[in-house]
């Protein structure tokens, strides 16, 4: 049976891990994700999973790396300014293709901030915030029933692609009690790939495009995992052609799979004359702002991105062969407009709305944008 | 094949260390551990963060992961919670792991996980060419410390011994015969364990003060280290510059932190089975 219950959003995040097989959680206390750590070690003992906290966050994604390679699924929470400590790791794990999902509760400004804050600031640092070349998955959800599902799918994601995995939320949607409904077990998908026997060290030896198996530790045959770039043994290696390969095959694992991995959501597009761009919390306000454009016979709709990396590009350019506007909203001082930019049409008129106060949106600002830019 | 070789994966070899370098001692003595042990080498995994000493875990037929500069204890902290009945080494240079992983140093010390520290320190950051390192003798003279050193380092004993590590001890690479024993003697160990082994960095550290072969650099060591009993003869004065060896701690009264987690959740667990909660 689903059970209706009234949630906080970090706690959605935390049932929903554990329901995705979650068994290994290393963290560090940062507001206001701290709900996901204090619900793991309090459940997590009672399922014989590990839970530990750790000294740092670089600690705490170390942790995570090492125990997902002892072949656990594991997850860590933090904030902005954790999660820009833990960007040398999210590179290790990109590197070495290691599942991990890391939950970024997003607060405002650089440095401290404001910690009890809400802001949709790490939106880029999600993207880029590891140094060189990878591959990321993102994803953020808006309402109740997504943060469940968008979790379970972060773990899904991780372990089908061996991929760290970024689940985006913000500080309203981490702290808000909300009305949700968690699904019955069995009625999800639950990707949980076995080991497959290792009888080499060949454990990168496959074709571009091609997903990888799940490979770790004390399966009959000692392996070598490397931060640094390496061949399909794994050993270190600089020769530019495996580097070129391995820097394809890292890629293409997500850029072959965009189908499976872009999940957006549409509402009242198919007439629209304005999109509105949204996400995570703004995406809320943007919801309820559409639907009283409609009431007022303003033709608006709402393109809200689940996935926010790899860019939904592909959907949203669709939209812009018809729709001719294109609103953004998001609680930053402009990050993911340039994204909008970048992919619209030189005729599609690009117009924003931004903010980074520490204010959310309302719908009736949102409203207001809408009116003033269809005037 | 001897006995040890069982444990060195010949397919990676050459190491990328300079000829006479103290890594390749250490490497041997590690691996002689290992089959004086007779560990199942699929049961083994061996952990490193960036540095000379960081390229260690290639070579050895074990599982093996190389991580990020100072964190190797992080990730090993993680697979032992995750397989507490796994052997887990790390290996850490010395700025890896009193400068950037100092932290992680002091915190796995604390908690006394039962992760296997081989801290190899050869006063300076090798791989980088030649920096000093939080282990650098006062008035080295080293590439970022041209007119000689004037900060103290660290006396590992003593910081590990004060964060109340269960297994410390120190040898050089002088000595395989006990240092193997030593390393192996921290493997049995249920704690955690450091064992700091002084070691010969002639390219980057010797050059630049008067030692540039192997063999003046080794002496060096020889002069410089004393087992413990003659050290503590010795006045004050007479310590500072000399570095004692063999085991300073071995207790396990504490338990070890796996053990204690594992167990400490058992009631917990235990209970919510009974309330149908799991
Ligand atoms: C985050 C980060 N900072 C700096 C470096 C550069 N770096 C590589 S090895 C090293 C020092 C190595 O010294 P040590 O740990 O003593 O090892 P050794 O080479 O002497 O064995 C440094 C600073 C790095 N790889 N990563
Ligand atoms: S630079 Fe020093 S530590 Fe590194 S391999 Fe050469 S001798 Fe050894
Ligand atoms: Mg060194």
């Amino acid at each position: 049976m689903s059970q209706r219950k009234v949630l906080q959003g970090n706690i959605i995040v935390a049932k929903a891990a554990l329901a995705a097989g979650c068994d290994f959680f290393a963290g560090y206390p940062i507001t206001p994700s701290s709900e996901i750590a204090q619900y793991m070690s309090k459940e997590m003992p009672k399922m014989e999973r590990a839970f530990i906290q750790m000294e740092d966050e670089i600690a705490s994604l170390g942790a995570c790396i090492g125990a997902s390679l002892a072949g656990k699924k594991t997850m860590t929470a933090t904030s902005g300014p954790g999660f820009s400590l833990m960007q040398e790791h999210v590179g290790m794990a990109v590197m070495a293709e290691v599942p991990v999902v890391i939950v970024n509760v997003m607060r405002g400004g650089p440095s401290t901030g404001m910690p009890t804050k809400p802001a949709q600031a790490d939106m880029m640092q999600a993207r880029w915030g590891t140094h060189g070349d990878h591959p990321i998955i993102a994803v953020y959800p808006a309402f109740s029933e997504e943060i469940f599902s968008e979790t379970v799918r972060a773990f899904n994601m991780a372990e089908k692609y061996w991929n760290p995995v970024i689940l985006l939320l913000d500080e309203v949607l981490g702290k808000a009690h909300m009305d949700v409904e968690i699904p019955e077990p069995g009625s999800y998908e639950v990707y949980w790939e076995k080991t497959h026997q290792i009888v080499d060290l060949n454990i990168y030896d496959r074709k571009i495009g091609e997903n990888p198996p799940r490979i770790d530790f004390f399966h009959g045959y000692p392996i070598h995992i490397d931060g640094l770039e390496h061949d399909a043994h794994g050993w270190p290696s600089f020769d530019a052609k495996t580097v070129d390969k391995m820097q394809k095959l890292r890629m293409q694992k997500i850029y072959q799979n965009l189908d499976d991995i872009i999940k957006y959501k549409e509402y009242f597009l198919d007439d629209a004359e304005v999109i509105v761009f949204s996400f995570g919390i703004s995406a809320r306000s943007a919801l309820a702002a559409v639907k009283t454009a409609r009431e007022q016979g303003i033709k608006a709709g709402l393109f809200q991105a689940l996935t926010i990396w790899p860019f939904p590009r592909a959907a949203l350019q669709e939209k812009f062969q018809k729709i001719k506007k294109v609103l953004t909203v998001e609680m930053n001082m402009g990050q993911m407009k340039y994204e909008v930019e970048r992919i619209a049409p030189g005729d599609v008129e690009k117009q924003t709305l931004l903010r980074a106060n520490g204010m959310p949106f309302s719908p009736d600002e949102v409203l207001n944008a809408i009116k003033e830019f269809v005037k | 094949m001897r006995d040890y070789e069982k444990y060195i994966r010949y397919r990676t070899f050459p190491t990328p260390w300079c000829p006479g370098c103290g890594d390749g001692v250490i490497l041997k003595s590690i691996a002689m551990a290992f089959a004086e042990l007779k560990l199942d080498p699929d049961e083994i995994v061996v952990v490193a963060g960036i540095g000379c000493s960081g390229r260690m875990p290639t070579f050895f037929n074990t599982n093996t992961l190389h991580t990020t500069h100072g964190r190797a204890l992080t990730f090993a902290t993680g697979i032992k919670l995750a397989k507490p009945e796994k052997l887990v080494v790390v290996i850490s240079g010395d700025g890896d792991a009193t400068a950037i992983g100092g932290n992680h140093l002091i915190h796995a010390a604390r908690r006394n996980i039962g992760v296997k520290m081989i801290l190899i320190n050869n006063g300076i950051y090798g791989m980088t060419g030649g920096q000093v390192s939080p282990l650098t003798p006062p008035k080295f003279f080293t590439e970022t410390t041209p007119y000689g050193n004037i900060e103290p380092h660290f006396n590992v004993r003593k910081l590990l011994t004060a964060a109340e590590a269960t297994f410390v001890a120190r040898e050089t690479i002088n000595r395989l015969a006990q240092l193997k024993q030593v390393i192996k003697k921290s493997f049995q160990h249920k704690g955690f364990s450091v064992v700091e082994v002084m070691s010969n960095c002639h390219v980057n550290l010797g050059r630049r003060n008067k030692m540039k072969s192997p063999l003046v650099m080794t002496k060096y060591i020889r002069d410089i280290t004393m087992n413990m009993a003659d050290f503590e003869k010795l006045s004050p004065e007479e310590q500072a510059p000399k570095y004692p060896l063999g085991i300073f701690e071995q207790n396990s009264a504490r338990l070890e932190y796996t053990d204690l987690y594992y167990n400490h959740i058992v009631p917990v667990a235990q209970q919510a089975g009974a309330k149908g909660e799991k």
